[in-house]
């Protein structure tokens, strides 16, 4: 295939002219990210530059169609290109859940006019999006959430609370799931509803993790009123859509681990631990690093696998499932081994020398990548029923 | 390669899953058990087997093979895994003709590729000489002579030992046991005089023997490879007879899940089928998860053999045997444990399959020789 080996070299050129030599660094935080919005900030030059290069290029959403802003490459294009950007170690330019989970299902099921209304704002870094999915009382069981939508003429006026919503306090609009119909089956009776948060009656508070950190709001609607055509799709067909979106969630939170890895587990261990007889010194920790970073290749060729697949027609089956059980089970085990590696180092939890904890927190955010986006037993329940048939 | 298979792959695969089940099910293996076969293995499978060309499915064309590749070659060993199909396929083509292959001189692949594929020889690797895989402790001798060498030693668990016409023996012409330099490999004919093979029984009803070596004269042309470098050679040989090992596990892991989980949705208890427990429902998902990490690594090691990635190819059999060792050991233990009462019994043929797991996993390396290996050849 010599025009894709033309692709990669062209690409690769351009990305090691274009690319600042600090955003081929991994970002340490959320916050060394570009999210966009409307009160969102560059956290360096660099980042602004990076930022609008890649808008330039129409490499933001690579592969989303020309025709809406995207960058209309093909699948091929786009794996390498992003294979490119992991080799020089490409930060993306622009974080936002419109891109990774939004986008994907106002391109499938929006309407041509909300597209055209909401995409290029994405694309642009204009408006960040948030999460409204789980509530207190419909967690795992997504589809018995309670936030209503009650129709007013030309509009819906929402109330209800939302919770675990990833940046909240610090979105623009929220894709949100509501009730509008109780008297049906509860998944028949839910609705996919685009606000924008500052509509009154919209209000945010942040929940402090074990981490320390806040990256999770609640989300409380008091008689919002939205416009009936923020509706995407048809009434009460809204889990249709909610499950697309959850399966591109669940792909994206089963990638977890790659981002910003730059050494592996083992050479981590030897520089901490030290050999002996040219071995790890640690002689029960080494084949467990082993083991997991066997399973991380195992787990690395599947999506490869899986990909290959589908560019050949033949479906792997539920695979967003197994992938968000097994990449989130991996990556917490990685964690657990980087503090195990890292000994008393890895549980400060202050000071600059030790980088604000930052291994310790992060070891603690990896907690919820099993809860997060359905858990892992939800996702092994997933699988057992819809993937190996076994009866309820 | 991209890691699909495909249309030649595929139809090779339905060729093979169809004859295997058509001709050598698990029945076909107890059968010999029962009847304690004295070959341990049906001639009469093997001669259709290689009138199907499957012994030279890995074998360039110029020495008369099919060059389908260890792509082509694991899809066949996994669906023997599926049955559990006994026959000399890993001792004598992958690993057999895969030496010979690769070391032989033009004489020697000449001469033995034809053979081999015309299923006119059975070879086999003559290796291990404990019953851990360990393949530098060698001590068996090979001595220079007038003539040529003079082969003095014992090899363990011999695979197709007492059937094999021609064995590819592995001894010191220099240096010690535990040093991989001075292993040289030998072409060694069983009508020799001086070698005795003494069959084992094993618990998955399949051959090994233990052959010993008392003054064997071999000719200088007897030698595979170069002399007292045999061990590079050696290695490459092992690790594709570890992936295409892996491969016939990737199928007894499939077929054992299989079973269980049609049991799972057959078995009734407390008036309700057993599959709609949790607490197995889980469990098997665990097990389809292993299984498909499997599928991704053994079609990848497999591919890197055909690529010939000399580079990755230690890193991936390694991780492949380990991980496919430690998912077969599981899979075939959870069999047991839901199959339950029955899963115990002679009759089902469940238990065949955990038998054959034990004795594959051993083979060229368990998970613990793998992941040692692994982790030593990613520098920790």
């Amino acid at each position: 295939m010599p025009d894709l080996e033309k692709f990669r070299a062209e690409t690769r050129a351009w990305l090691e002219a274009n690319c600042p030599e600090s955003m081929r660094q991994p970002a340490r935080s959320s916050e060394e990210y570009y999210w966009g919005g409307r009160n969102g900030k560059f956290a360096s030059e660099d980042q602004k530059i990076w930022f609008e290069r890649m808008l330039e290029k129409r490499w933001i959403a690579p592969h989303w169609p020309s025709e809406y802003g995207g960058g209309g490459l093909s699948k091929d294009e786009n794996k390498i290109l992003l294979e490119e950007m992991r080799r020089l170690g490409c930060r993306p330019p622009h974080t936002n859940f419109g891109i990774t989970m939004l986008g994907p299902v106002l391109l499938k099921y929006g309407s041509e006019e909300q597209k055209r209304e909401h995409i290029p704002k994405i694309l642009r870094g204009e408006i960040r999006w948030c999460q409204g999915y789980s509530e207190p009382g419909a967690g795992s069981d997504l589809a018995g959430l309670s936030c209503k939508a009650e129709p007013d003429g030309d509009d819906y006026i929402i109330n209800g609370q939302k919770i675990w919503t990833s940046y909240a306090e610090k979105a623009d609009w929220i894709f949100n799931l509501v009730r509008t119909d109780t008297t049906v089956q509860k998944q028949k009776g839910i609705s996919f509803v685009l606000i924008d948060m500052a509509t009154p009656g919209v209000s945010t508070r942040p929940i402090k993790l074990i981490s320390g950190n806040s990256p999770f709001c609640e989300t409380f609607f008091d008689n919002v009123r939205v416009p009936k055509s923020n509706l995407l799709g048809k009434e009460n067909e809204g889990w249709t859509y909610a499950k697309y979106l959850l399966s591109h969630e669940r792909e994206m939170i089963s990638g977890i681990g790659d981002q910003g890895v730059t050494k592996t587990l083992g050479e981590l261990a030897v520089e901490r631990i030290g050999k002996q007889d040219g071995k790890l010194a640690d002689s029960v920790l080494r084949p467990e690093i082993a083991k997991l970073e066997m399973n991380a290749l195992a787990f690395q060729l599947t999506v490869e696998r899986a990909k290959d697949q589908a560019k050949a027609g033949q479906g792997l089956g539920d695979v967003a499932s197994m992938f968000k059980y097994y990449g989130t089970e991996l990556n917490k085990n990685r964690h657990e081994l980087i503090i195990s590696v890292a000994g008393m180092e890895g549980l400060v939890w202050e000071g600059e020398e030790y980088n604000e904890g930052y291994t310790a927190r992060t070891w603690l955010r990896t907690k919820g990548n099993s809860i997060e986006g359905g858990t892992s037993e939800i996702q092994l329940n997933v699988i057992a029923k819809r993937v190996l048939g076994l009866p309820s | 390669m991209a890691l699909v298979l495909n249309e030649e792959q595929n139809l090779l695969q339905q060729t093979a899953r169809s004859f295997v089940q058509g001709k050598a099910p698990v029945e076909a293996l107890r059968k010999l058990r029962d009847e304690r076969d004295e070959t341990g293995f049906s001639r009469e499978l093997w001669k259709e087997m290689t009138d199907l060309g499957w012994a030279g499915v890995a074998v360039p064309e110029e020495y008369g093979g099919f060059e389908l590749g260890y792509v082509g070659l694991g899809l066949i060993l996994e669906e023997c895994g599926r049955m559990l199909t006994a026959s000399p396929l890993v001792s004598t083509v992958l690993l057999g003709a895969t030496a010979v292959a690769l070391g032989g001189s033009e004489e020697q692949k000449n001469s033995i590729l034809p053979a081999i594929i015309g299923g006119e020889q059975i070879l086999t690797l003559a290796l291990d000489e404990t019953p851990h895989h360990a393949p530098t402790k060698i001590s068996m001798t090979a001595e220079k002579s007038a003539e040529g060498f003079v082969l003095n030693g014992k090899k363990e668990f011999v695979m197709d030992g007492h059937v094999a016409d021609k064995f590819i023996v592995a001894a010191r012409t220099s240096g010690k046991s535990g040093e991989e330099k001075g292993i040289s490999l030998f072409l060694v004919d069983a009508d020799n005089p001086g070698v005795a093979a003494e069959r084992l029984s094993m618990v998955d009803s399949r051959n090994a023997a233990k052959v010993t070596f008392k003054n064997v004269k071999v000719s200088s042309g007897a030698l595979l490879g170069e002399l007292d470098k045999g061990f590079p050679l050696l290695e490459k040989v092992m690790d594709i007879g570890r992936i295409g090992l892996a491969a016939e596990m990737l199928g007894m892991a499939q077929e054992a899940f299989q079973r269980t989980l049609e049991y799972l949705k057959e078995r009734k208890q407390f008036g309700v089928l057993i599959g709609s427990f949790q607490a197995l429902q889980h469990r098997a998902v665990v097990m389809f998860c292993e299984i498909e990490l499997c599928k991704s690594m053994v079609l990848k090691a497999l591919s890197a053999i055909d690529e010939k990635d000399e580079k990755n190819l230690p890193i991936l059999a390694s991780a492949t045997k380990a991980k496919m060792g430690e998912t077969l050991k599981l899979v075939s233990n959870e069999a047991i444990q839901m199959f339950a009462g029955i899963g115990m019994t002679d009759e089902h043929e469940i238990g065949f399959f955990l038998k054959r797991a034990r004795v594959a996993q051993q083979i060229f390396g368990d998970q613990s020789y793998h992941l040692d290996r692994f982790a030593s050849l990613n520098g920790y």
